[in-house]
C-alpha cells in the first residue's frame, strides 16, 4: 500500500511503488508522485518549520510556489538544502530530512519563539541589541544567525558536474499547459523551430490536475496526446524538467534543464558519473510565448498556517492527478467560484466536504452544485482555527465552529507574470480577475498568453495560445496554421476581491515562510515603512525562497487597506530572474576547480617537465619558476644557482610568453611612432629598440622591443600580462584614430616559440645551433642587432640581440612546433658551455639586479618621469599619452622617482611592499615617500637588494631611510642607491 | 545581448570588449592652442546618456574589427551597427 | 523615540500599537538652507551630518522615489578600508570608525558586524601588491594582517587549496571589515536626520536647477521650486542626468553592477571573502543568504539589469573557490546603477557653478563610504572647505593629473 490517504484515479503508476524516506522513516509512494504527494498520501503532514517562530508547517501549493514544505535531500557532499517538496519527483531512495529545527520536528525547542512573537515583531532587531557595543558580534548576532537560515549546505565541494549550452529557435513557449500546447501545436505545424519548455516532468499544466473536458476528451488526455504529436514533429524541441528563469536582452532566455534530479544520484567514479546534474542553457530565441499559467493565492485570516491549510487549487490537484486525499474531511473557503471546483471534484471522489465558506453573500445560489447535505456558509469568513500540528477544527466569524482535518483556501488567482517583468517593465491592475497582468514594457518579442495573461479560463487559453502563435508565424514569414482552437469548457470565474478577514487578536500570516503576518504590516505603516518597497523591506515580506509568489499582492493588498488607498496606487511588484532559484553550480558548469579558467603551456612545457621545474600560474601561462637539482634544499639555493651560472657561463629561459605582434605596411613606421614615446620610423633594418608606450593619460603602459625587420615590417614584444591589451589598444589607433595608415597587425605570440640565451658563453653556444653562414660576431652582430636566419640546418628562425638580464644576452625565436625541439637542442648544446636553465625567479632576480622595470613598477599608476625613462619621451612629435603626460601633479618636483634601496645591515631582509619612511617620522600616511615594488637576495652582491620608488629619489643618493613593512614587522634601514645595481655602464651585454 | 556585426551577422556580445562612448575617435588635434584642455575633455568627460548611446566595441574573440553600436542604455536596443573604421572616416579620420 | 529593549519590551504589552512613524512626511517649504538632491544613502547621512555636527538644520533631503531606493538598497552591504592610496585610504578608515559607532550615535540597529574581510592572493606578485596595500592602511590606522596559505586554511578551511586553478597562497585580512544591514542605514539616518529637524521628501525629482549669472540659487522640482543657499546633488548612477540639468558633463559613466543572493542557509562563512584570481565576492546575511558579487557586466547602461555572462563570470568565481556552494541556490539577481569615474575613485567637490556641489563617482565602492561620505560632503558645505581626508577627491584632478587611480587602470570606467 503506497499510503493511508491514496484514493483512486490520477496519473501516477499504481504498478510501481517507490521506496523513499522522510527524516529516516521508510514510506511508499507511486511513479509519478513528487515528495508532496507521496507525504500527502502517507499522512505526513507536518513537514518543517517556518522561518522566524518556528511555526509547525504542512505542504500549502503544489508548485514552485511552496513557502513551506521545504526539506534537505540527500546526504554527504550532495545534501541539497531547502528543495520544495512539491515539485521535487519522487525516486526510489529518495532520503528527505526537515530542516530549520532545533531538536526534532515533532518538538522543535526554537518553537519558543512563538511564544516571543509580540517582541519579535516586524524590525525588532533595528531597535535594540545596541548595548553593549561589543556584544552585537559575540553574542547577538551568533543567536539570530543560528536560529535563522534554513537548511544546511553540506560543506563538501559539490560532487556533480553541470553542463552549458546553446540553442537557437524561432519560438519558446514557456509552459505546457493549455496555452503553451496550442500555441506549439500550431507553430509546430507551420514548420517553426519550436522549443516547448515546462519545469513539469509531466507536460500538460493545470490540464493534468484538472476535471475539464477537451475536444471531448478528458484534458490530461488531450494533454498527453498533444505532446505525442509535439514530439513526432521534427522542428519541435520538447523540453520537460526544464525551468525558463530568466528573460534577458536580445531574446535570449536563462533555462535550466534538469537531467538528473529525478533519479538516484550517480556512484562517485562510476562509467557516467560525468552526465551532467543540469544542464544551463542560453536560449536565444526569435519570439517567446509566455503561458506560464497563474497562482492560487491564500486569504489571510488568524492561524491561516497550520498544516492541513493548503490552497484549494492544490488540494484539487492532488486528488485529481496524484490520486491523494489531502484529508478525510475537507472545508473550502473562497471568495471565488474557482474554490467550489475543489468542492466538486472532491465530492466526486467520495471525500467528506466539511463545509464550503463563500466571503460573497452569493444571491443566486452557489455556482457549482454540491451534494444538498455539504452546508454552505455564503457570506461567512474563517476567523481562526485550532489544531496543534494540523488543522482540526474552523472557527467562522459567527463563531460557529467547523471540523476539519484539512481546509482548501482560494482567494483567487495571481498570473505569473514574472518573466514579463524582468526588463523592468511594471505590471498593471485587473479588477476583473482582481490581480496584476503584464504592462506594456515587457521583454520586446515576447507575448503573454492564457492565465499568464489574466485570462483565467482553459477556453480563452486555448484561443490566445493559438492566436498567438498565428501573430508570430506571420511575423516570422511561415504560413498559418490551420489547427482548429481546441474546444473546452468556458467556465467565467467570478471573483470578489477579498484578502483579508476583520481583525482579530492572533496573527494572520501573509508570508509564510519569513513569517510575516497582518500585524507586521500594521506596524510597519504606523512606522511610516509606506513604500511597497519599505514594507518588502522592514517585514522582509516576499524575501524568502518562493520571493513573495504567494505573499506579494496579499501584502499589497493588506497595506493598501492601512493606508485608504487602492492596490494600484500603494505599488506594484516588479520581479527579477531567476523564476525560481537556480543552484550556483549550474551557473559554473565546467568552469571550477583546475578547469576554472584554461592553462597557455608555453612551447618548452614538456622538457620543464622533465627536467623537473617548478611552475608558476603567470597570467593564464603556466611558466617554470626555477629547476631544483638533486642535493639542493629549497627554492633560494635553486635560484642562486640559476643566476650565478647564467652570469658566469649561460643561461636559457623560455620567454615565449612574451606578447608579439606582427606590424606591416608602408605607414608601419609612422604608426609605431604615434604608439610609441620613441621615433621607430627611423629605426634602421635589422635593429632593434627600446619601447615605451603611454595610455592616453599619459601613465606608463607597457614596454617592450620593437625590431624592423624589412622595411614595411616590424616586430613589437610586449610584456607578458599587457600582450592582449596592448593588442586591443594598437586595433584602436589603427582603425578608430587612423583609419587610412597602410599598417596590419597579426598578433603572433603563440607562433613563435622564444628562448632567451644569456651569459658570457651565450654566444659561443649559439653559433653552434645557428647555422654557419650567418655571422653573429659582436662586430656583425652587435647590442640591439636583430635578423631573419636559419638554425638546425635550415629551420627558419629570429634572432634578437637584447639583454633583459644585463648579460650578453640574445632570444632566439622558431616556429612554435619546433619549440619542444629548439629547447632540447639549446639544453644539449649548452652542456658544453655549463649552460643551464633558468626559471621566472632568477629571471626576476636579474632583471631586479640590472634595475629593469616589470609589471610590479609599470603597475598603472607610474609615469615615464616616475620610472626614470623621461629621456626616452619625445617631445617633437605626438603620440599617444603625448599632451595629458605634461600636466602639473605628474611632473612635480617632488615626485616619486625609482631607485634602488640596499639594507645597512647585509644582513636584513628587503621585501617588496615596504613603504618608505624618513628616519624619524613617525608611521602616518602623511609621512610616506614612497614604496619598495620588488626585492630580491642578489647572489652576486651577496645581500638583498630593492628597487622602488621614493620621493626625489634622484637627489637623494646615499641617504639612509626607513623601509617600514609592519604588516610584516619589520623596519629595516635602507641606503637609496641607483637602481643599476649590476654593471651600470652596460659593458656586459655590449661584451 | 546580441551584435549584428556588419560583416559576421548577429554575434553574442560577449565575444565583444566594451571601450565605450564613441567620441574616443575624435583624438584632438596635439598642436592646437587648447591641446591641454581638450585632451582632458576628449579622455575624461562623458556625456553618459540615458538613452541612445553611440559607443565602441571590439570584436576581441572574432575578427578584432572596432565596431560603433548605437544603443539605447535604457532598453539596451541596438539601432545600429558599423565598422568603427567607417564611422571615423566619416568624422574626418583619416591617417 | 528613543529605541531599546525596554521599549520593544513596554510596546508589546500594548499590542505594538505605540511604535510613531520613523520619519514626517512634511511638505517641501519654499526656501532651505540647503538643498540635498538624491535620498540615498549619501544623501541622507550628509543631512544627519549637516545637523549633527554643523547644526544645519533648515536642510530638505529631495528624493525622486522612495528614500533609500538607489545603491543603498541594493549593494552587498561591506565595509572595509583597505585601500592603497592616501587620496582614498584616510577617508576610508574615517567611514569606518564612523560605522564603528554609528549605531549608538542614530540609536538604530544597522547591524553594524565587523566579521572581517579577507583579499585572497595567488602569486607573488599580488602578495607583494597586499603588503604595500597593508602598509598603507596601517599609516591610516587600520588594521590589516597579512596570512599565508595556513593561516588562511585556519579562518577558512572550506576554500578549495588543492585543485585550484589559481591556488591560494594567503591573503590580506581585515578584522574590523565586515557588513551592515544596508536599507537600516539609510532608514537609520532619516530618522535620525529628521528627528533633527531635516524635511525628508519622497516622491519629489529635481527636474531642473535655478541657476542665476552662474550662481545656483535652488532647484525646480515636480513639485514646484524650492530655493536654498546651496544645493548639494548626491545621486550616483543619475548623476550625469541630474548635472547635465546644471549643463555639467562628468568624469562619470553609469554602468550596471550585478549582485545575487541565495537561498537562506545556516551559517557557514566566517566573513566577507575576495576572490583575488576572478571575479567574485560573499558574505552571508543575518537571514543567511549568501550575498555575493563580482565585476560590472561593462557596458554602460541605466537599466539596472544585466545579463547572463557577468552572472556566469560570478558564479564560475565563487565555485573556483568554494565549491562546497554549489547546491546552494541563486534565489535574486538584481542590478545597480553604478556611478564608474574615471580613474575608479570619487569625488566630494563644488562645482563651477556657485553654489552647487557634488558628490559622485562612487563606483560600485559606495556603500562602504556612506558615513564618511555625508561627513565630509557637510563638512564642505557647513565650511566651504574639503575636509583633510576628502581634500583629492575633487573634479579637476584630471585636469592637474592628479589621478587616484588604486587599479591603474587610466580613463576607462569599466576596468576600475
Amino acid at each position: 500500500m503506497t499510503g493511508r490517504f491514496r484514493i483512486p484515479g490520477g496519473l501516477v503508476d499504481r504498478t510501481q511503488p517507490i521506496g523513499f524516506s522522510f527524516n529516516g522513516r521508510e514510506l511508499s509512494g507511486l511513479q509519478g508522485d513528487t515528495l508532496a504527494s507521496a507525504l500527502l498520501a502517507n499522512g505526513q503532514r507536518l513537514v518543517g518549520r517556518s522561518f522566524k517562530y518556528h511555526r509547525p508547517r504542512g505542504i500549502l501549493s503544489a508548485g514552485p510556489e511552496e513557502p513551506n514544505a521545504l526539506v534537505q535531500l540527500h546526504r554527504g557532499a550532495r545534501l541539497e538544502p531547502n528543495t520544495k517538496a512539491t515539485v521535487t519527483e519522487l525516486f526510489a531512495g529518495l532520503a528527505a530530512t526537515s530542516q530549520n529545527h532545533l531538536g526534532s520536528l515533532d518538538f522543535d525547542l526554537l518553537a519558543v519563539n512563538d511564544l516571543l512573537s509580540p517582541f519579535l515583531t516586524a524590525g525588532f532587531y533595528y531597535k535594540t541589541f545596541m548595548w553593549p557595543k561589543s556584544f552585537w558580534e559575540k553574542v547577538y548576532e551568533p543567536l539570530i544567525r543560528s536560529s535563522a537560515g534554513l537548511g544546511r549546505l553540506s560543506g563538501e565541494a559539490d560532487p556533480d558536474h553541470y553542463d552549458k549550452g546553446f540553442l537557437h529557435c524561432d519560438l519558446l513557449v514557456i509552459g505546457a499547459g493549455p496555452a503553451g500546447l496550442s500555441a506549439a501545436l500550431a507553430a509546430g505545424e507551420s514548420g517553426a523551430r519550436v522549443i516547448l519548455a515546462d519545469e513539469d516532468f509531466v507536460m500538460g499544466g493545470r490540464l493534468n490536475s484538472e476535471t475539464h473536458a477537451v475536444n471531448g476528451q478528458p484534458g490530461h488526455e488531450w494533454a498527453a496526446r498533444t505532446v505525442a504529436e509535439l514530439a513526432e514533429m521534427e522542428t519541435v524541441r520538447l523540453m520537460p524538467r526544464t525551468t525558463v528563469f530568466g528573460a534577458f536582452d536580445h531574446g535570449i532566455y536563462g533555462v535550466l534543464e534538469r537531467r538528473r534530479d529525478h533519479l538516484p544520484p550517480l556512484a562517485d567514479g562510476s562509467s557516467d558519473s560525468r552526465q551532467p546534474r543540469q544542464i544551463l542553457w542560453h536560449i536565444y530565441t526569435k519570439r517567446a510565448i509566455l503561458a506560464s499559467g497563474s497562482i492560487e493565492r491564500p486569504i489571510a485570516f488568524t492561524n491561516n498556517d497550520r498544516p492541513g491549510i493548503m490552497l484549494a487549487g492544490a488540494v484539487r490537484a492532488y486528488a485529481n492527478r496524484f490520486g491523494v486525499a489531502c484529508g478525510q474531511r475537507v472545508a473550502v473557503f473562497t471568495n471565488n467560484d474557482d474554490g467550489w471546483r475543489t468542492a466538486a471534484d472532491l465530492q466526486d471522489k467520495d471525500i467528506d466536504i466539511a463545509a464550503v465558506v463563500d466571503t460573497r453573500s452569493l444571491p443566486d445560489g452557489p455556482p457549482i452544485h454540491l451534494n444538498a447535505r455539504v452546508p454552505i456558509h455564503a457570506g461567512e469568513e474563517v476567523v481562526d482555527t485550532r489544531g496543534r500540528r494540523g488543522i482540526t477544527k474552523l472557527v467562522l466569524a459567527s463563531g460557529k465552529r467547523v471540523r476539519a482535518d484539512c481546509l482548501a483556501v482560494s482567494g483567487g488567482w495571481n498570473p505569473s507574470i514574472h518573466l514579463s517583468s524582468h526588463h523592468g517593465g511594471r505590471p498593471v491592475w485587473n479588477d476583473n480577475i482582481a490581480g496584476f497582468v503584464p504592462g506594456e514594457r515587457h521583454p520586446p518579442n515576447l507575448s503573454v498568453a492564457g492565465a499568464a495573461g489574466g485570462s483565467l479560463t482553459l477556453g480563452s487559453a486555448f484561443r490566445e495560445g493559438t492566436a498567438q502563435a498565428a501573430a508570430v508565424l506571420d511575423s516570422l514569414g511561415y504560413p498559418p496554421s490551420r489547427r482548429p482552437v481546441p474546444e473546452a469548457s468556458d467556465e467565467p470565474a467570478a471573483i470578489s476581491a477579498f484578502w483579508h478577514v476583520r481583525e482579530s487578536r492572533g496573527r494572520a500570516w501573509i508570508d509564510f515562510q519569513n513569517d510575516v503576518t497582518d500585524k507586521d504590516v500594521r506596524l510597519s505603516h504606523r512606522e511610516g515603512y509606506r513604500s511597497v518597497e519599505h514594507l518588502k523591506r522592514y517585514t522582509t515580506l516576499g524575501m524568502s525562497t518562493d520571493q513573495g509568489k504567494t505573499a506579494n499582492v496579499n501584502g499589497l493588498a493588506a497595506m493598501a487597506k492601512l493606508s485608504g488607498r487602492t492596490i494600484p496606487e500603494t505599488g506594484t511588484t516588479v520581479f527579477r530572474p531567476p523564476w525560481t532559484p537556480v543552484a550556483i553550480a549550474a551557473f559554473a558548469g565546467r568552469s571550477r576547480g583546475r578547469d576554472f579558467r584554461p592553462v597557455r603551456l608555453t612551447p618548452s612545457h614538456r622538457w620543464a617537465e622533465e627536467q623537473g621545474a617548478v611552475f608558476v600560474e603567470t597570467g593564464s601561462w603556466l611558466r617554470a619558476q626555477w629547476f631544483p637539482r638533486p642535493g639542493e634544499h629549497g627554492w633560494r639555493q635553486s635560484v642562486d644557482r640559476e643566476v650565478r651560472t647564467t652570469r658566469n657561463t649561460a643561461g636559457f629561459c623560455d620567454v615565449t610568453t612574451l606578447g608579439k605582434i606582427d606590424i606591416k605596411g608602408t605607414d608601419a613606421g609612422t604608426f609605431l611612432d604615434r604608439v610609441y614615446t620613441g621615433t621607430f620610423s627611423t629605426l634602421p633594418i635589422g635593429r632593434v629598440r627600446y619601447g615605451l608606450m603611454l595610455r592616453e593619460d599619459g601613465i606608463a603602459y607597457d614596454d617592450g622591443t620593437t625590431a624592423r625587420l624589412g622595411e614595411s615590417h616590424y616586430l613589437m614584444t610586449t610584456t607578458t600580462a599587457n600582450a592582449v591589451l596592448v593588442f586591443r589598444q594598437l586595433e584602436f589607433a589603427r582603425q578608430c584614430l587612423w583609419p587610412d595608415l597602410d599598417v596590419h597587425l597579426v598578433s603572433v605570440t603563440d607562433g613563435w616559440a622564444q628562448f632567451s640565451v644569456a651569459g658570457p658563453h651565450s654566444r659561443d653556444l649559439l653559433r653552434t645551433i645557428i647555422d654557419p653562414q650567418h655571422d653573429i660576431s659582436n662586430a656583425a652582430f652587435p647590442f640591439m642587432a636583430c635578423s631573419e636566419l636559419t638554425v638546425c640546418g635550415g629551420c627558419a628562425a629570429r634572432l634578437f640581440r637584447i639583454s633583459f638580464s644585463g648579460e650578453l644576452a640574445y632570444e632566439l625565436a622558431v616556429p612554435a612546433r619546433f619549440g619542444d625541439s629548439m629547447i632540447r637542442r639549446i639544453a644539449q648544446s649548452g652542456l658544453a658551455f655549463d649552460a643551464v636553465p633558468y626559471g621566472t625567479e632568477a629571471l626576476g632576480v636579474m632583471r631586479i639586479e640590472k634595475g629593469h622595470a616589470s609589471g610590479n613598477e609599470l603597475d598603472g599608476q607610474t609615469t615615464a618621469l616616475n620610472l626614470g625613462l623621461s629621456a626616452m619621451v619625445s617631445t617633437k612629435k605626438d603620440f599617444i599619452g603625448m599632451t595629458l603626460a605634461k600636466r602639473p601633479e605628474l611632473n612635480r618636483k617632488d615626485a616619486v622617482r625609482l631607485m634602488g634601496f640596499i639594507p645597512v645591515d647585509r644582513a636584513a631582509p628587503l621585501a617588496a611592499g615596504a613603504h618608505f619612511l624618513a628616519r624619524d617620522a613617525d608611521p602616518t600616511t602623511e609621512n610616506d615617500q614612497g614604496w619598495m615594488s620588488s626585492a630580491a637576495h642578489s647572489p652576486i652582491l651577496g645581500h638583498d637588494i630593492g628597487i622602488g620608488f621614493i620621493e626625489r629619489g634622484h637627489e637623494r643618493v646615499g641617504e639612509i631611510v626607513r623601509a617600514w613593512d609592519a604588516v610584516r614587522g619589520r623596519d629595516t634601514d635602507v641606503e637609496i642607491v641607483s637602481p643599476h645595481f649590476l654593471d651600470p655602464k652596460g659593458d656586459r651585454l655590449r661584451g | 545581448m546580441i551584435i549584428n556585426h556588419p560583416l559576421l551577422g548577429p554575434r553574442d556580445a560577449a565575444e565583444f570588449v566594451h571601450l565605450g562612448d564613441a567620441a574616443m575617435i575624435d583624438r584632438p588635434d596635439w598642436q592646437a592652442k587648447d591641446a591641454a584642455e581638450a585632451f582632458h575633455d576628449y579622455l575624461y568627460l562623458r556625456d553618459n546618456p540615458a538613452g541612445t548611446y553611440r559607443e565602441l566595441w571590439y570584436h576581441e574573440q572574432g575578427d578584432r574589427s572596432w565596431l560603433v553600436v548605437i544603443r539605447d542604455t535604457i532598453t539596451h536596443d541596438i539601432k545600429n551597427v558599423e565598422l568603427a573604421r567607417d564611422h571615423a572616416r566619416r568624422r574626418g579620420r583619416s591617417r | 523615540m528613543a529605541y531599546s529593549a525596554f521599549r520593544i519590551f513596554r510596546e508589546s504589552l500594548t499590542g505594538n500599537r505605540g511604535w510613531k512613524p520613523v520619519w514626517r512626511e512634511p511638505e517641501p517649504r519654499p526656501d532651505y538652507d540647503i538643498i540635498i538632491v538624491g535620498g540615498g544613502g549619501h544623501g541622507l547621512s550628509t543631512a544627519y551630518y549637516l545637523a549633527r555636527n554643523h547644526g544645519i538644520t533648515r536642510v530638505a533631503v529631495l528624493e525622486k522615489g522612495w528614500l533609500g531606493s538607489g545603491n543603498v538598497g541594493r549593494n552587498t552591504t561591506i565595509i572595509r578600508s583597505n585601500y592603497m592610496l592616501p587620496g582614498n585610504q584616510p577617508f576610508y578608515e574615517l567611514s569606518l570608525k564612523l560605522w564603528e559607532g554609528l549605531e549608538q550615535d542614530f540609536n538604530f540597529n544597522a547591524m553594524v558586524s565587523q566579521r572581517g574581510v579577507l583579499n585572497l592572493y595567488h602569486s607573488d606578485p599580488q602578495r607583494d601588491a597586499f603588503v604595500r596595500r597593508g602598509n598603507a592602511m596601517k599609516l591610516s590606522g587600520a588594521d590589516p594582517v597579512l596570512l599565508d596559505e595556513a593561516g588562511v586554511r585556519k579562518l577558512c578551511p572550506f576554500l578549495d587549496f588543492d585543485n585550484a586553478r589559481f591556488p591560494i597562497r594567503g591573503g590580506l585580512w581585515q578584522p574590523r571589515g565586515g557588513t551592515v544591514r544596508h536599507d537600516a542605514v539609510a532608514w537609520g539616518y532619516a530618522r535620525g536626520a529628521d528627528r533633527r529637524g531635516v524635511d525628508i521628501i519622497q516622491n519629489c525629482e529635481v527636474t531642473g536647477f535655478l541657476i542665476d549669472s552662474g550662481v545656483c540659487k535652488g532647484v525646480e522640482t515636480a513639485r514646484g521650486p524650492i530655493r536654498a543657499k546651496s544645493v548639494a546633488v548626491a545621486v550616483a548612477g543619475s548623476s550625469s542626468r541630474v548635472m547635465a540639468k546644471a549643463g555639467i558633463r562628468l568624469p562619470i559613466e553609469s554602468h550596471v553592477l550585478q549582485a545575487f543572493v541565495s537561498e537562506g542557509l545556516k551559517p557557514v562563512l566566517p566573513g566577507v571573502i575576495t576572490f583575488g584570481a576572478g571575479h567574485f565576492y560573499v558574505s552571508q546575511s543575518d537571514k543567511g543568504g549568501l550575498v555575493f558579487g563580482g565585476d560590472i557586466d561593462g557596458y554602460n547602461s541605466y537599466a539596472q539589469r544585466g545579463n547572463l555572462p557577468a552572472v556566469e563570470d560570478v558564479c564560475e568565481g565563487g565555485m573556483a573557490i568554494m565549491p562546497m556552494i554549489g547546491r546552494a541556490r541563486l534565489l535574486r539577481m538584481w542590478g545597480g546603477l553604478v556611478d564608474m569615474s574615471m580613474d575608479g575613485s570619487a569625488f566630494i567637490d563644488r562645482t563651477e557653478i556657485d553654489g552647487l556641489f557634488f558628490n559622485g563617482g562612487w563606483c560600485y565602492g559606495g556603500f562602504k563610504a556612506t558615513p564618511a561620505s555625508g561627513f565630509c560632503f557637510a563638512h564642505l558645505l557647513a565650511t566651504g572647505e574639503s575636509h583633510p581626508v576628502a581634500r583629492q577627491m575633487r573634479l579637476d584632478r584630471f585636469r592637474r593629473g592628479k589621478l587616484i587611480d588604486e587599479k591603474g587602470q587610466g580613463a576607462q570606467p569599466n576596468l576600475h
